[in-house]
């Protein structure tokens, strides 16, 4: 990704996956993405990897963890 | 969004000495607080010490929680100083001391050009794939890694994200970019050999 117009997308391309990108901008770089195999290789996997970020199975607070924390706060009675 | 009308209940409760309201907050609001935690700390023991520190200084400083911001973001606020006090101390040549705005840099320019979009859903989803993941988040700098893991795990605002670590809107859209640069770069780089031998 070392073309000028390359770089010059790449800082919009969040904003651009996100939806907030301007609609010049969203124009500019699906026109570019027609021509450049290279920012569409890199467009997708970036949206791809967001995506399975979101998905990504969330670490849990442990149960021990949690009856510490009502000790500390002397909350135990509390704890259900 | 935090819900106003609730964040300002469960506030006058605790502020009346209501342990109730104290059990709920904590069930409503250590999950998040947690998940932060561990990937800023990268340690289970010391997530569950930054999570008992801002529920305590939290219950006690709830009368400084002046309502302009939800009672989430004022958490992970807590939360994030806790943890980056806590890094600190451990390695402080590679925290940074201040997380006020600051010039950025130039972006990572993206050099692995792979397209692993087209693997099979089991391999993008396999337990290796996430710990490489997780792996990766751990492994960004901590200004990127607390933007990146409030905006794209826990699904806070650019508005409610900035109000917590204390950055302008334009930076938080611009840590969240690097961050998503640098994990894409480096899942291309783990999924490029998978992705090479389908073809």
């Amino acid at each position: 990704m070392n073309h000028e117009g390359c770089r010059h997308l790449l800082a919009g391309l969040s904003d651009y996956l996100d939806g907030e990108a301007s609609a010049e901008l969203c124009a500019e770089i699906q026109k570019h993405m027609a021509d450049c195999h290279r920012c569409r290789v890199v467009i997708n996997t970036l949206r791809k990897t967001v995506e399975l970020y979101h998905r990504l199975p969330q670490p849990e607070f442990p149960d021990e963890a949690r009856e510490r924390l009502y000790k500390t706060l002397e909350l135990s009675g509390y704890l259900r | 969004m935090a819900d106003n009308n609730k964040d300002r209940e469960l506030l006058e409760r605790i502020r009346a000495g209501d342990k109730t309201a104290c059990d709920d907050c904590i069930r409503v609001h250590s999950p998040g607080i947690y998940r932060l935690a561990l990937r800023l700390m990268r340690d289970q023991a010391d997530a569950e010490d930054v999570v008992q520190e801002t529920f305590l200084s939290a219950f006690k400083g709830i009368d400084r929680f002046d309502g302009r911001s939800g009672l989430s973001t004022w958490l992970y606020r807590i939360a994030f100083n806790a943890a980056m006090m806590r890094l600190r101390r451990r390695r402080p040549e590679f925290v940074p001391i201040d997380t006020a705005d600051e010039p950025e840099g130039d972006l990572p320019i993206p050099e692995a050009l792979v397209d692993w979009c087209l693997l099979p859903e089991q391999e993008l989803v396999r337990a290796e794939t996430r710990a490489e993941m997780e792996r990766a988040i751990g492994e960004l700098p901590p200004k990127l890694r607390a933007v990146f893991v409030m905006r794209d795990l826990e699904e806070l605002s650019t508005v409610e994200t900035a109000d917590a670590l204390g950055l302008s809107e334009q930076a938080v859209k611009t840590r969240l970019h690097r961050a998503r640069l640098l994990l894409r770069e480096r899942l291309t780089g783990y999924l490029a050999a998978s992705a090479s031998t389908k073809r």
